[in-house]
């Protein structure tokens, strides 16, 4: 499917470097967690997770962004999607701990709305930097109980999500939603993995697209080969034992780099 | 059990270059969980190269355009992957490979070898690499000499993909049989284009690729055709398959061998699909050996 052409209809500021694109197409189908392949026009197309059915979150942090970060209301992009494997939605009185770092609260909002309405209950630990950096507290809050943590201590705990999980009792929970840096989703893989709760947890990764279709192989991890486009984004905390998680990425030209 | 080029394949899928072969594990996985009877990697060069920006790969309701760019870690980045794909695979692991003259193609045969390869496949038909693939390809002598000096340096088969974007390409192929390649692939992807008619955009970073998927089979039969008429040696084919039916009709055609690209958008298994569905093919038809079937077009007149 060639892009479809995607209206800017409103663009919210949710913190300096992070704003909501609004556009003029609902995925009506969308799963939360699934992503859209973002084209701008005469610069590059980027994966995002959608942060409702018609909307992107980004952060502002390459060529790509930067660019899309100029375009006003009324302007437009290009949209392909959307792609991917999204997060399994509760049944109706499970319980569901969602776990956000900065940005990873895009994909993570829809979820956490979706599992509300099919009748689980929802807590949140979000995490970001600082307080002006929490991504959709509020949606959060909406839906259940929301522990917060920030890196510089100027909300909730001072530190990581981490700090909060470790105190939180995560056998009570059915299923556990996790997205954020590597680096963050990597010290939640391991307190998940002691806790020996993993087969509970998923995870959203983010590699290097090509194609964004399952085609090319360019964001294929280790050791099990799957694709992230295609077999993930979202994949189960079992799926990921012994995987490049947290330790190395692949660049456009599939070098390993170090996470 | 079915022999190419002396490899031996537990069916005659192979996946086709630049599809899941940037990293072991993922040529592992098409071998194990894909079935394919071998795999050829993403061609690697003898530099890091990063490849066109984004969009590099669009589905058509033809098929797909892309333009890739040959990224790659270079060979010595890849060393590592191919040695992965070759510890676990358990199926020939096929080198792709690419420069821009013969020496460049002999250093990066040369600095694969560690790794072992099961073959060399040279990409002299990439369509939308300046200075590589089919700038290369469409010219006979370069094509020559690049097989030549692939051959020169390697004691396991060279096979040599060709573009079908030449007025000829019997000629390229004879061209590869010269140089001593052990087989033909054929084809790469066809040259194409897409618009985004909201903006006027191309729609490939690169503004133009190759065309592959159901789109091109029919120009795939044709060349693979030909190519069986006018060469000696194997021609494997490739352009358009997604089906056991598809792969005999390339069979038919003259392809000794059949690779898979783009279907494995539907799923990763499909090798294994088409081999059965070959096999029980061959049962229903009373043909007692695969050999029957390849190039069995040319005799029906």
């Amino acid at each position: 499917m060639l892009p479809l052409n995607a209206t800017i209809t409103q663009i919210t500021e949710e913190s300096p470097a992070v704003r909501t694109f609004f556009f003029n197409h609902m995925f009506k189908d969308m799963k939360p967690g699934q992503f859209v392949m973002v084209w701008i026009r005469g610069v590059d197309e980027v994966p995002m997770g959608l942060s409702r059915n018609n909307s992107i979150t980004v952060q502002k942090v390459g060529e790509a962004t930067s660019k899309l970060f100029e375009l006003k209301e009324g302007d437009s992009f290009g949209l392909r999607g959307p792609f991917g494997k999204g997060f399994t939605l509760p049944a109706k009185g499970e319980k569901v701990l969602v776990i956000a770092g900065g940005v990873g609260a895009a994909p993570l909002s829809p979820y956490a709305e979706a599992a509300c309405a099919a009748g689980a209950e929802v807590n949140t630990i979000l995490g970001a930097r600082s307080a002006g950096d929490l991504l959709f507290e509020g949606r959060f809050e909406a839906l259940g109980k929301v522990y917060v943590s920030t890196d510089d201590g100027s909300k909730g705990v001072k530190g990581f999500v981490t700090d909060v999980l470790k105190n939180l009792d995560v056998a009570a929970y059915d299923r556990i939603a996790v997205c954020g840096p590597e680096i963050m989703m990597s010290s939640v893989f391991r307190l998940l993995e002691e806790r020996q709760v993993l087969e509970k947890s998923e995870f959203s990764l983010h590699r290097y697209f090509k194609c964004g279709i399952g085609v090319c192989g360019a964001c294929c991890i280790d050791q099990s080969g799957l694709r992230v486009c295609k077999d993930g984004p979202v994949f189960s905390g079992v799926q990921l034992i012994g995987s490049e998680l947290g330790k190395y990425s692949r660049d456009a030209s599939g070098r390993r780099v170090k996470i | 059990m079915y022999t190419l080029t002396g490899l031996k394949l537990k069916n005659p899928t192979i996946l086709a270059a630049g599809v899941l072969g940037t990293t072991g594990a993922s040529l592992y996985r098409v071998a194990r969980e894909g079935g394919a009877g071998a795999v050829v990697t993403k061609s690697i060069g003898p530099a890091p190269k990063t490849g066109h920006s984004n969009p590099s790969m669009v589905r058509l309701d033809c098929g797909f355009l892309n333009a890739m760019g040959l990224p790659n870690p270079s060979y010595t980045g890849f060393l590592q992957e191919l040695e992965f794909a070759k510890k676990n695979s358990e199926a020939p692991v096929i080198a792709s490979i690419f420069g821009g003259n013969p020496s460049e193609f002999a250093e990066v045969a040369e600095g694969l070898l560690p790794a072992k390869p099961d073959a060399f496949e040279l990409n002299v038909s990439c369509p939308h690499a300046e200075g590589y693939g089919a700038a290369i390809g469409s010219n006979p002598c370069l094509v020559e000499a690049v097989t030549a000096a692939v051959k020169d340096v390697v004691n396991v088969p060279v096979w040599v993909k060709l573009t079908p974007n030449v007025a000829d390409i019997t000629c390229i192929g004879n061209a590869a049989e010269s140089g001593g390649a052990d087989a033909v692939v054929a084809i790469n992807t066809l040259k194409g284009m897409a618009i985004d008619i909201e903006s006027g955009y191309p729609v490939l970073g690169n503004r133009s690729g190759g065309l592959s998927g159901k789109a091109v089979k029919p120009v795939a039969v044709k060349c693979v055709y030909d190519l069986y008429t006018a060469l000696e040696i194997p021609v494997i084919g490739v352009g358009g398959i997604s089906s056991w039916e598809d792969a005999v009709e390339m069979m038919m055609a003259g392809a000794a061998a059949v690779q898979v690209g783009s279907a494995v958008y539907n799923r990763v298994d499909v090798f294994s699909e088409i081999g059965e569905g070959i096999e029980a093919f061959l049962e229903r038809k009373g043909y007692s050996d695969i050999k029957k079937i390849i190039g069995l077009a040319h005799e029906m007149v």
